[in-house]
């Protein structure tokens, strides 16, 4: 920074603490202050947001909030300054309201370093809100302060404290801050305390204490301070280590998840009726692209109730997908039972066609799909462990999804004849089961259940014409791998898959794992051309 | 399905942009057969952008924009009194198919300048077409460096117009005076490159080894759990930046898993270089504001010559009835097309003709009032434009604040400093 913008801002300092200390009248405060938000340079509005913040004003709050959510404008000039929502705006010192916004209001544009300041402008100011969740957010934001200029807020917000929690979280702040204070037994105390946090960026900062500098002496002088640190850094890692592993086994289940839902309308296609469908992964994609219209159904007709547009689209999906497919099956596919290779080809062409179809409709981009506010965000087990809500909701709809198909392979008429022609057709014919009939309605199912597949992809990954495609491998794969004709296979085959990635990805990095999974894969093929968990018995032609 | 229009008395082909597969070989044939009937008063100009697989997703737009400018050149007559034609055809993110294609183009239809390309593989499979037949390729795309041909114009940045002063944006007071790097990118040779320039960079900054990370994935990855976690207990060890060279659609699930693993910008900014308005058009927003792009272009910026580029866009957009309608956006390297095609205009109108050769000559040196609100030059010698660098925040709405940007154009560094063997040769 140049010698002559420094002392600019310095003597702009000066201004605003003048201006506030003589208690100038609400009307001059906001005028420096939108003066420097509006125009000067990130020191300065630094320094704008400490006044802000040191106005101790519930307006200040507001502001403040309003700067970082970026709803706080300037009008031209830097005359006032106006927290705008939607048409309207407001002063938020004189209350005065404008509607329309007045021209030439501006944004006041922030970046990442007036960010950090602003939350912890923030966290200070919220320490001692009357709501106990805002509260305890504030204490675990200012635990990663590090200014001694923290420390009497920190004494003032413990002194008025009550609850355990937020108690605890200031206390590890004030822990935090200790560490560097020159009386060797607050320093012990304080690693002691900073023992019980989970908190990757804590135990950074206490290894630091046991390195040596230069010429040899450690960065904490005092022994029993250091193995006091040696002690808590143990603890910390060890709470570490087990996170690690634990969100290790849920992103392989997660990944699991997926996979399945991917394949397990393929186990019925291909495992039961071994059609060679290529075009299932475009069953996938057109249940994502229903789930894509049915936001865009909510959003413009019944905005209100955005979130739970997923509770149409999850049937809609397969609905719509279950009817193409069985369209398919009428049209195409029932001529060509028997001709493997002319399946495989007919259904290639299908899914060329069904992407094309939907690049002529939506445009090659991906459209957005976004996930409802409940399914953004994640549920904190660890400080180093967050687990994303969306996929806890697709292990629990792939759990739910394999239960309905389980029910109904087994528990209904359908299933009933399904099971039959798929063991032995003739016999099944004879008997009186409407084979041609059972065929159409299990191609219809098994696409159905890609269409579920699809809307559950829409909410982790791209929606696509081409989102099939990278689907079609790994799903051949998880049938195959799982045994044909088995539709536990197919589960045990998509949980292992996933979370034996997951095991190898952090040692050999995502491009090698995934070639170890297909080194193994084909392995496995080789030994069991049957699948690991293929039937046995006298039932099975094959 | 539309194939062929007869416009203004002339026979103009335009390609219905999906239809087109379907019927690729018959209109190659058309193509052939029609070509007598139309050489007569126009200049044939070549596009050679993937309008289907995977790259489809950002090729389409220059397609678009190409056609554009192409229109805006003719309604003011054209040039050297003769209207521009534009030939589009699809390579189909199909490399050799790209050899292929651009051999048509300058062979078959004669065309004296082709706009193409995107990836660097697809420039890479063009190049040996080009020079044999002595063509000239516009190359619009932010891309590694490390070559430099006579029959290539290259409009998009090289590294030191956008990854360099990115990093150095990272390590400053307002990018968050970042310590510890996480270099993440997709296996190919953009990233690979890229990457390579960077830690040597990093290194005469300063940076140690053990505080530089380099992770790749395959292409079309779509699960960064591990590696979301990964980037985290990095950053456990001191102030960390992700430096992202992530291509095409992983970006999606990338940014959700960092959203949703409640990575902050303001505690992990990653940058990224081939990310832009486009890109952000499938991705809700809200949970990356902060996180930043580096490019030499963005749809925000406030200049006269961007207000009429974005008008003449959303114009375009609305009168063709393109896919996406109102929500269609402009970013880099659409601007780097418009700029090329404008200047190819320029050079042509200056050499009075359309030889390459002559054209070449003329574009040294030839300057373009941009979008960008900068008055760009082409180099005299080293066929690199001359680009500001800017530096963008994403904001809820899908676009970029600009918190940094040079005052004035740079000169492109196509063989980068920062590679071992690069010093003799010629700039």
């Amino acid at each position: 920074m140049n010698p002559s913008r420094r002392s600019w801002r310095f003597i702009l300092s000066i201004l605003l603490l003048v201006a506030f200390l003589c208690g100038a009248n609400a009307h001059a405060i906001d005028k420096e202050i939108a003066r420097a938000l509006s125009q000067g340079d990130t020191g300065a509005k630094l320094d704008a947001i400490g006044m802000l913040a040191a106005t101790n004003d519930s307006n200040a709050i507001e502001m403040l909030e309003a700067l970082r959510e970026g709803d706080l404008y300037t009008t031209a000039g830097g005359v006032r300054l106006l927290i705008v929502h939607g048409e309207t705006a407001r002063d938020p010192l004189t209350t005065e309201m404008f509607s329309p916004v007045p021209v030439g209001a501006e944004k006041v544009a922030i970046n990442n370093r007036v960010r950090r300041a602003l939350d912890s402008a923030l966290a200070a100011l919220k320490i001692f809100s009357p709501e106990r969740n805002i509260r305890l957010l504030a204490a675990e934001q200012l635990q990663n302060q590090s200014e001694q200029d923290m420390q009497p807020l920190l004494e003032r917000a413990l002194s008025k404290e009550q609850d355990r929690e937020i108690r605890d979280a200031l206390l590890l702040a004030q822990a935090g801050l200790h560490m560097k204070s020159s009386d060797p037994a607050l320093r012990l105390k304080a690693a002691q305390a900073l023992g019980e946090s989970s908190k990757e960026p804590v135990k950074a900062m206490l290894s630091a204490f046991l390195e040596k500098d230069a010429s040899g002496n450690y960065a904490e002088p005092d022994e029993n301070v250091r193995a006091a640190i040696r002690k808590a850094v143990a603890r910390i890692d060890s709470r570490l280590t087990n996170a690690e592993y634990a969100g290790r086994i849920f992103s392989g289940v997660s990944l699991g998840s997926v996979l399945l839902l991917a394949a397990l309308g393929l186990a019925i296609t291909y495992g039961l009726m071994g059609v060679i469908n290529m075009a299932h992964g475009e069953m996938l994609m057109i249940g994502a692209y229903t789930t894509y219209m049915t936001q865009v159904m909510f959003r413009n007709y019944w905005p209100q109730i955005f979130d739970s547009y997923l509770l149409l689209a999850v049937p809609l999906s397969f609905m719509v997908a279950a009817l193409i497919g069985m369209a398919l099956e009428r049209g195409v596919i029932r001529y060509l039972y028997g001709r493997p290779l002319e399946t495989l080809l007919a259904t290639w062409g299908i899914s060329l066609i069904l992407i094309q179809m939907m690049r002529l409709v939506f445009g090659a981009q991906n459209v957005e799909v976004a996930n409802p506010s409940w399914m953004s965000g994640g549920l904190p087990v660890f400080a180093n462990l967050v687990l994303p809500y969306n996929r806890i909701v697709i292990i629990v709809f792939s759990v739910a999804v394999l239960l309905l198909v389980w029910l109904l392979l087994n528990r209904t008429r359908l299933g009933l004849f399904l099971r039959a022609v798929t063991q032995n057709r003739t016999m099944a014919g004879c008997v009186g089961v409407p084979t041609r009939k059972i065929d159409t309605w299990a191609f219809g199912l098994g696409s159905g259940i890609a269409g579920l597949g699809g809307c559950a992809l829409s909410q982790i990954g791209n929606v696509g014409p081409e989102l099939g495609q990278g689907y079609i491998v790994d799903s051949f794969m998880v049938v195959v791998l799982g045994g044909v004709g088995q539709i536990a296979g197919t589960v045990y085959a998509a949980l292992g898959l996933g979370v034996m990635n997951k095991f190898l990805e952090p040692y050999a990095g995502a491009v090698l794992a995934k070639i170890f999974i297909l080194v193994f894969i084909i392995i496995v093929i080789q030994k069991r051309p049957q699948g690991l968990f293929a039937l046995k018995g006298r039932s099975v032609e094959q | 399905m539309n194939i062929f229009n007869i416009n203004n008395g002339k026979c103009h082909i335009s390609f219905s942009k999906t239809g087109k597969n379907l019927v690729g070989i018959a209109t190659g044939l058309a193509m052939v057969w029609m070509a007598p009937a139309w050489a007569v008063d126009t200049i044939k100009v070549g596009i050679l952008h993937s309008l289907s697989g995977t790259m489809a997703i950002s090729e389409t737009s220059l397609k678009d924009v190409a056609l554009m400018t192409i229109d805006e050149i003719n309604a003011k007559g054209g040039i050297l009194g003769k209207k521009l034609e534009p030939v589009v055809v699809d390579p189909a993110s199909n490399w050799p198919l790209f050899a292929e294609k651009a051999r048509g183009l300058l062979q078959k239809d004669k065309v004296a300048v082709v706009f193409g390309c995107w990836t660097s593989v697809s420039r890479k499979s063009v190049l040996p077409v080009f020079e044999e037949l002595n063509g000239l390729l516009f190359y619009p795309v932010q891309y590694e460096g490390e070559e430099l041909s006579q029959n290539v114009f290259y409009t998009g940045a090289a590294p030191n117009q956008q990854a360099i002063p990115a990093v150095e944006y990272l390590m400053s007071a307002d990018g968050g005076g970042a310590k510890r790097f996480f270099l993440l990118g997709t296996d190919y040779v953009y990233p690979r490159t890229t990457n390579k320039i960077l830690r040597a960079f990093l290194k005469s900054k300063g940076v140690a080894e053990k505080n530089i990370e380099e992770v790749y994935t395959p292409f079309g990855h779509s699960d960064y759990q591990t590696i979301v976690a990964n980037i985290k207990k990095f950053a456990a060890g001191g102030k960390t930046a992700v430096i992202s060279t992530i291509n095409g659609d992983s970006n999606v699930p990338f940014y959700k898993e960092l959203g949703n693993q409640g990575i902050k910008a303001t505690d992990i900014p990653v940058v990224a270089f081939s990310v832009g308005e486009e890109e952000l058009r499938g991705i809700d927003t809200k949970p990356l504001v902060g996180h930043l792009a580096a490019w030499n272009y963005f749809m925000s910026v406030k200049s006269p010559e961007n207000d009429i580029f974005v008008k003449t866009w959303k114009d375009y957009v609305k009168k063709k009835n393109l896919p996406g309608g109102d929500k269609r956006v402009t970013n880099d390297p659409m601007e780097a097309t418009y700029v090329g095609i404008n200047m190819w205009a320029q050079a042509v109108q200056k050499a009075g003709s359309t030889n390459v050769d002559a054209v070449r000559k003329a574009m040294a040196g030839q300057t373009f009032k941009a979008p960008s609100g900068f008055t760009l030059k082409m180099d005299e010698t080293n066929h690199h434009l001359w680009k500001p660098v800017m530096i963008g925040e994403v904001q809820a709405n899908g676009q970029f604040d600009i918190v940094w940007k040079t005052d004035k154009p740079l000169r492109a560094q196509p063989w980068s400093p920062f590679i071992p063997g690069n010093e003799k040769k010629k700039q």
